[in-house]
């Protein structure tokens, strides 16, 4: 089933620099996408369209069936119920325990029980490794550890799409490793995955369709072998050559 | 002069008089905390308002901006003139010492605002994006999110305006409010030389404003040390 | 009881304030600059200073920022005559204000000579400037750029906090406002008129400090 589908996308921070231009793509429940391409391509453009950070000159987002309109608060709303993303930055809320950047949402913004919520997030931590830091604060964890959080404070909310952007560009070295592994733990629950990366080898690993991109459009769609091994076009066996010796 | 403060000391330094100057000093710090407390409050109710992005609120916007830029450019002693001589000739009956307060209020809700805008900009704009994206309004991610970091930019130069109004509420004197530099014309009035009458209200003023000035550092220390990890991520994450 | 506004009286006095709005003008001015030596100087004292030095510094900072300047200028109106020094009020004041700016700005000058990043410093010793092009090249502009911005604030809360010369009878804005309050009786109107002055003045004011902070000091102020 398509749950989610970007029909001539265009966006741009200004109006004299596209950023995207005439990007389409269909993505089904449970799909693991990745997307690809150089620094500028368009890449966390798209997934910030998608949570409406940006809006769309033109095209259309569907997802599941419902066109969003951006000009609606509540379709706004309703569409980023179904998502969550997690940035590159963190962004974990400074002045919150791990536990309660965790908690915040669903307590406060979903409204859920309290027990219910703690309980869960709890889980989720614990998933991801960190079960002994409930109470510490970001700035007492490493790169690694508040992106770990990140993703359990998204995973918290219980989105439909989760969308991981750049999630392990600013870790050092030593970080990104813990931080892959606590993905591939969540690339089998059956959450849709949008993936913006540079980590060729783990792209190749989870995916289940990559999508190139350069220059704000995609340049070519196709499962990892494809890309990875026979690209069809000359840019992306470049990108992909270039990549790989590097 | 070294006379005349042997001379007057039996007659100065009285329990009464003591309580005289007490009740003084009390008078001068609750005008300067009343005006900064509610200053405090409806300053952040002004930058609220001032930050809001909703469309039809523009002209109430430009009222705020108006507002602060206005009265952050008007002197205390101008202003508690004017407060004074309007509130009688329209019929409210404020006690002098309400009339400083208001005085107070009027101002220090400009400069706070000014303070509170300064410190809520300061909080780094992914902070806002990560909020938005998990769907908190715009108040809830103010009240979560955004307040609770901004305290580190607001509460040291907020507490700075504090220590220069206790000081300034010293020209309320003019209009004949009880507070310290009252008390000193008083005594002097009374023939109590003008160097102990004022002496001593130096004195006080310097015994509230000094320690407070020292506890505002100690404040600062703590609110850095404990956002110094909050600042490093911040600026990392500004490459 | 209820009053009625009489702007009439009121604005033929207009001549006469902006006359006082001068006088607070250079009178903040001459103040002001005053206050910039002694600020500097004293604050060169606290950096660099010998133990006295900076014990005497220190105190003076500490006492003329945590007492009013009413206060104190009551002190160098009724105080100097007691040793015999007789001054005209406008002194006085003038010399209050340049003593409370002083303590002020060289509160403002120390954190900015401390605030010199010695990684800078080390570059520039590396490099081997000396200590003349250090100034120039290190020192003077770090100083432009951090310190330009609280100084020129300093500046209009000092035309603010020049009013109080009123009290003691200098003819400046406010009092000249007094002067035909207690002629007219129409103090609304007078004391209206002498706010929006001062929120003229200080605005020209910032202006003027915003463009020659552009285009002396390169700094970018913002003015709201």
């Amino acid at each position: 089933m398509t749950q989610l589908e970007i029909n001539g996308l265009f966006a741009e921070y200004s109006p004299s620099l596209p950023i995207l231009e005439d990007v389409s793509l269909k993505i089904e429940t449970g799909e693991i996408i990745s997307i690809i391409g150089p620094s500028g391509s368009g890449k966390s453009t798209i997934l910030r369209v998608l949570v409406g950070l940006l809006h769309p000159s033109q095209g259309h987002v569907i997802v599941n069936g419902t066109e969003v309109n951006y000009k609606s608060p509540s379709a706004l709303k309703s569409m980023r119920d179904t998502m969550a993303m997690v940035f590159q930055q963190f962004n974990l809320f400074q002045n919150m325990s791990v536990l309660r950047n965790v908690m915040i949402a669903p307590l406060k913004i979903k409204k859920e029980p309290e027990a219910e919520v703690e309980a869960r997030a709890k889980e989720y931590l614990e998933i991801m490794g960190l079960g002994e830091k409930f109470d510490a604060y970001p700035d007492q964890l490493s790169g690694g550890q508040q992106q770990r959080v990140a993703l359990a404070r998204a995973l918290a909310l219980r989105p439909k799409i989760l969308l991981l952007d750049e999630v392990t560009s600013a870790l050092d070295p030593e970080m990104v490793n813990e931080v892959l592994d606590a993905i591939r733990v969540l690339s089998t629950k059956g959450i849709t995955l949008i993936i913006v990366s540079h980590e060729m080898a783990f792209v190749r690993e989870v995916s289940d369709r990559v999508i190139m991109m350069d220059d704000g459009k995609v340049v070519e769609i196709g499962t990892p072998d494809e890309i990875f091994t026979a690209a069809k076009t000359q840019r992306c066996r470049d990108f992909i050559s270039n990549i790989i010796q590097h | 002069m070294i006379q005349q403060f042997i001379d007057q000391a039996p007659i100065f330094f009285t329990l009464n008089n003591g309580l005289y100057w007490l009740r003084a000093l009390m008078t001068t710090l609750s005008m300067a905390l009343i005006g900064c407390v509610v200053g405090f409050i409806f300053g952040f109710v002004l930058v609220y308002f001032r930050t809001s992005p909703i469309p039809w609120l523009l002209p109430l916007r430009a009222l705020l901006i108006a507002y602060v830029e206005i009265f952050r450019r008007i002197p205390f002693l101008v202003l508690t003139f004017l407060i004074l001589f309007a509130s009688r000739g329209f019929g409210f009956q404020l006690s002098l010492f309400w009339v400083a307060c208001v005085t107070i209020v009027l101002i220090a809700t400009a400069y706070i605002a000014e303070i509170i805008r300064a410190g809520i900009e300061a909080v780094h704009r992914n902070q806002w994006e990560c909020a938005d994206v998990m769907n908190f309004s715009r108040a809830r991610t103010m009240l979560y999110v955004i307040v609770p970091q901004s305290w580190v930019f607001i509460v040291p130069p907020a507490f700075s305006y504090f220590i220069m109004f206790i000081k300034e509420t010293s020209l309320t004197s003019q209009i004949g409010t009880m507070e310290l530099m009252s008390a000193g014309k008083y005594f002097n009035s009374i023939g109590i030389s003008p160097l102990m009458a004022y002496g001593t209200c130096l004195l006080l003023y310097f015994a509230l404003s000094y320690p407070l000035t020292r506890l505002g550092r100690r404040i600062e220390v703590r609110l850095k040390n404990r956002f110094k990890g909050n600042m490093a991520t911040l600026r990392a994450s500004d490459q | 009881m209820s009053y009625t506004l009489q702007w009439g009286v009121a604005f033929d006095y207009l001549p006469y304030f902006l006359g006082g709005a001068l006088v607070t003008l250079h009178l903040t001015f001459l103040g002001f600059l005053a206050g910039l030596i002694i600020g500097i100087t004293t604050a060169v004292a606290q950096v660099y200073g010998s133990p006295l030095m900076q014990r005497t510094a220190n105190i003076y900072v500490v006492f003329f920022t945590n007492t009013p300047s009413l206060v104190t200028a009551f002190f160098i109106f009724f105080g100097l005559p007691e040793f015999g020094i007789l001054l005209s009020p406008y002194l006085c004041i003038l010399i209050n204000l340049a003593l409370n700016a002083g303590a002020f700005l060289a509160d403002v000058f120390r954190s900015g000579i401390q605030s010199v990043k010695t990684t800078e410093m080390e570059a520039a010793e590396i490099m081997g400037f000396s200590l003349f092009q250090k100034v120039q090249y290190v020192i003077a502009p770090h100083i432009a750029k951090t310190l330009y911005p609280p100084i020129s604030n300093l500046y209009i809360i000092f035309i603010l906090g020049s009013a109080l010369a009123s009290i003691f009878g200098v003819e400046e804005l406010t009092g000249r406002a007094f002067n035909v309050d207690s002629e007219t009786f129409r103090s609304i109107e007078i004391y209206t008129i002498a706010a929006t002055i001062y929120v003229l003045m200080t605005f020209a004011a910032s202006f003027a400090l915003a463009l020659v902070g552009r285009y002396v000091f390169r700094v970018k102020a913002r003015m709201f």
